[in-house]
């Protein structure tokens, strides 16, 4: 078993006791909540007239459902406002602190905990959303729940857990030009696959993470999940220090250096024992695209679509599966691959940095007329910093649609989904059959600034071409 | 009905797919309710109808395996979102175990919080199963919890097959703890006393 790791120190810190079924009882320190997956668990709550026990330590936004074209009340979609109203009512009645739509600082979860300052080192983080893995970024154990475990923490800010194993995922090197966060981890989950995790924390080390901005850390973090791991996290450094510093929640001056002595102690020793390690050389990942109907069926933009003969039998019969889904031949390159639609946006991608980096791409040119593009920005506050700094109006004179906050198209429970077959160039996290709201629709992969060469060019590109020109 | 999880038997539907993903399982369009209560009505919705509502061959649809109440699948099942709608759907829609070759996490623990146990079995096991109730879809199983046993009768013959279920899982479901806000409940001055003596953070570092 792993020792020294910070995984180890935050779950013994958190930790109550074992209970008599033999997992442990670990309190939750950061508890986020949305409105699809909390409805069912306050209900739960009041069918018994339970009280939340810990009301400051949960915080709610709404995101799935909103709609990010009009976000007038009450909304169209009449199944939405009931949706909304719940969620107002129950954060109201319970005393929890809900970020609205007149909040200003209403978002996508994941993006909204890190950005106001919630989000620290040495956490343990819950929500009813896989992508709660995205919270690792600051080395905090942060992992997604089911709805009977977010009434679990409600009743008793605590969950009953077993511990998982450690895997350590080493990136060393220098990245080449035009590669991102995300073709890093999209590198990472193609080499170990979908249930390469399972079992697992991904503790992220190397050059390339230390080197990485905190918006960085948080695309590869939050898609641990998508290789199988609950959890992925990077120990905390002063990159985590200087983005949390004078945020709305963060410590107060005076008890600053209180707060980097805990967070400095919950690092993982040199000499921590892992239970596993994976190595990969930066200088070998490329600008990646999915081509399948799982994240880990992804390749670099250079190579041909690979052919199911060599695969292992599951591979194989989810390559095929993928290969009818997606109506694209092996053996061909996945470059040039026509696109109907270009999403940026989500809780992997919907970040300020992220949208400069499509900004760039998009600037002086425009979107192919037979693309429809969508910029979401993941937060309100990302919507004003971008408009502030003009992305928007980058992102309209290119044929965008520049939108209101929410998770959009990333799994169209709201007003954007793909239409029929139709497909999409997409800087979400899956491509799972049916994920962007249509059960023929298709999804590919990859970094916004990708995506954002795929609707200049309505093909999948590569988005190396268009930054040299740009350079 | 009793907490207790100790033995299941019943006949068993036969889903194939290895990654079956919790969005296939129940779309998310189908999360827009506030209650899980029409869940069970919109298990596998698009791998069982087309979008004009006729329906397309699927275990499910087949008047063969109507009233199973075990679900056997292939592997990483119930990968992806963490939404509880999808152990729900499969509740609701009558499925009281599953058995597969391998589980995702949260879609097991999910699982495991609404008392449905989640076997793991190897990969020829598992094969062999899925053939025999596609073959034989009155084969009666017979889940035994505490020896970590499945025996399937078909057709006159017998076979059992091992299965894993991790140690706190199987005494949670032998001894109907499965639920465990109780027993979380029951520590609620332990919890305010590790949270002030180990964890700076609940009083902002003051
Ligand atoms: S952006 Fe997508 S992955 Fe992220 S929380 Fe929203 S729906 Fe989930």
């Amino acid at each position: 078993m792993s020792k020294g790791t910070l995984y180890n120190k935050v779950w013994d810190r958190h930790k109550v006791t074992t209970l008599p079924s033999g997992l442990d009882q670990l309190i939750i320190g950061l508890h986020m909540i949305h409105e699809v997956t909390s409805p069912q668990a306050f209900a739960m709550l009041k069918e018994k007239g339970s009280k939340v026990a810990f009301p400051e330590r949960t915080v709610a936004t709404m995101d799935h459902i909103v709609p990010t074209d009009n976000q007038f009340r009450p909304f169209f979609d009449t199944q939405a406002e009931l949706m909304a109203k719940t969620l107002e009512e129950n954060t109201k009645e319970y005393g929890i602190t809900f970020l609205g739509l007149e909040s200003g600082k209403q978002g996508v979860v994941h993006i909204v905990g890190p950005e106001n300052g919630y989000t620290q080192p040495g956490m343990t983080i819950a929500c009813g959303d896989s992508h709660t893995s995205t919270h690792g970024a600051f080395g905090a154990l942060a992992f997604g729940i089911g709805t009977t475990e977010v009434r679990n923490i409600l009743e008793t800010q605590t969950l009953a857990l077993s511990l998982l194993k450690v895997k350590k995922i080493c990136v060393n090197g220098t990245l080449r030009p035009g590669v991102t966060a995300k073709d890093v981890i999209l590198a990472i989950i193609a080499k170990l696959g979908v249930k390469g995790g399972i079992g697992f924390a991904y503790e992220y080390t190397g050059d390339v993470f230390e080197n990485m901005t905190m918006e960085e850390r948080m695309t590869v973090c939050n898609m641990s999940i998508e290789g199988g791991a609950r959890i992925g996290y990077i120990n905390p450094d002063q990159t985590t220090y200087d983005y949390i510093k004078g945020r709305d929640k963060a410590p107060s001056a005076e008890n600053w250096d209180k707060a980097v002595a805990y967070w400095e102690s919950i690092r993982s020793d040199a000499d921590a024992v892992y239970d596993d390690e994976f190595h990969l050389d930066a200088a070998d990942i490329e600008p990646m695209v999915t081509w399948g109907i799982n994240p880990g069926q992804g390749i670099g933009i250079t190579e041909n679509l690979p052919n199911p003969a060599g695969m292992s039998d599951a591979d194989r019969e989810t390559a095929e599966e993928a290969y009818v889904h997606m109506q694209l031949q092996p053996g061909t390159p996945i470059k040039g691959t026509k696109i109907d639609v270009a999403f940026i946006g989500s809780c992997t991608n919907g970040r300020i940095s992220d949208l400069r980096e499509a900004a760039k791409i998009f600037e002086g040119r425009k979107v192919a007329s037979h693309v429809q593009a969508l910029v979401v920005p993941g937060s309100q506050q990302v919507k004003a910093q971008a408009e502030q700094e003009g992305l928007d109006k980058i992102f309209i004179a290119a044929g965008a649609e520049w939108r209101g906050a929410g998770c959009s198209m990333c799994l169209a429970m709201n007003t954007d989904k793909l239409k029929g077959d139709q497909i999409s160039a997409s800087s979400s996290n899956r491509n799972f059959i049916g994920r962007q709201g249509s059960a023929t629709g298709r999804t590919l992969l990859m970094s916004p600034a990708m995506v954002a060469a795929a609707a200049i060019n309505g093909v999948v590109s590569d988005v190396r071409e268009l930054q040299e020109v740009t350079a | 009905m009793s907490l207790e999880r100790k033995v299941i038997s019943g006949r068993a539907v036969p889903i194939r797919g290895n990654e079956v993903d919790t969005d296939r399982i129940i779309p998310a369009r189908f999360l827009k309710e506030i209650t899980f209560e029409r869940m069970g009505d919109f298990l596998f919705q698009d791998a069982r109808f087309n979008e004009d509502g006729s329906e397309k061959k699927h275990p499910l649809n087949d008047a063969h395996y109507k009233g199973a109440n075990i679900m056997v699948v292939e592997n990483n099942f119930g990968c992806g979102s963490s939404r509880e709608h999808a152990p729900q759907s499969i509740l609701r829609y009558g499925i009281v175990a599953l058995i597969g070759e391998s589980f995702a996490e949260i879609f097991a623990g999910n699982c495991k919080a609404l008392g449905v146990p989640t076997l793991s079995a190897n990969k020829s096991d598992i094969q062999m199963l899925l053939a025999t109730v596609e073959a034989d879809p009155s084969a009666t199983l017979t889940l035994d919890v505490d020896s970590r046993t499945v025996r399937i009768q078909s057709n006159g013959k017998e076979d059992v097959i091992q299965v894993t279920l991790p140690d706190a899982r199987r005494q949670s479901f032998l001894d109907g703890s499965w639920d465990e806000l109780g027993t979380l409940k029951g520590n609620l001055d332990k919890i305010k006393e590790t949270a002030a003596s180990n964890l700076p953070y609940f009083t902002n570092f003051t």
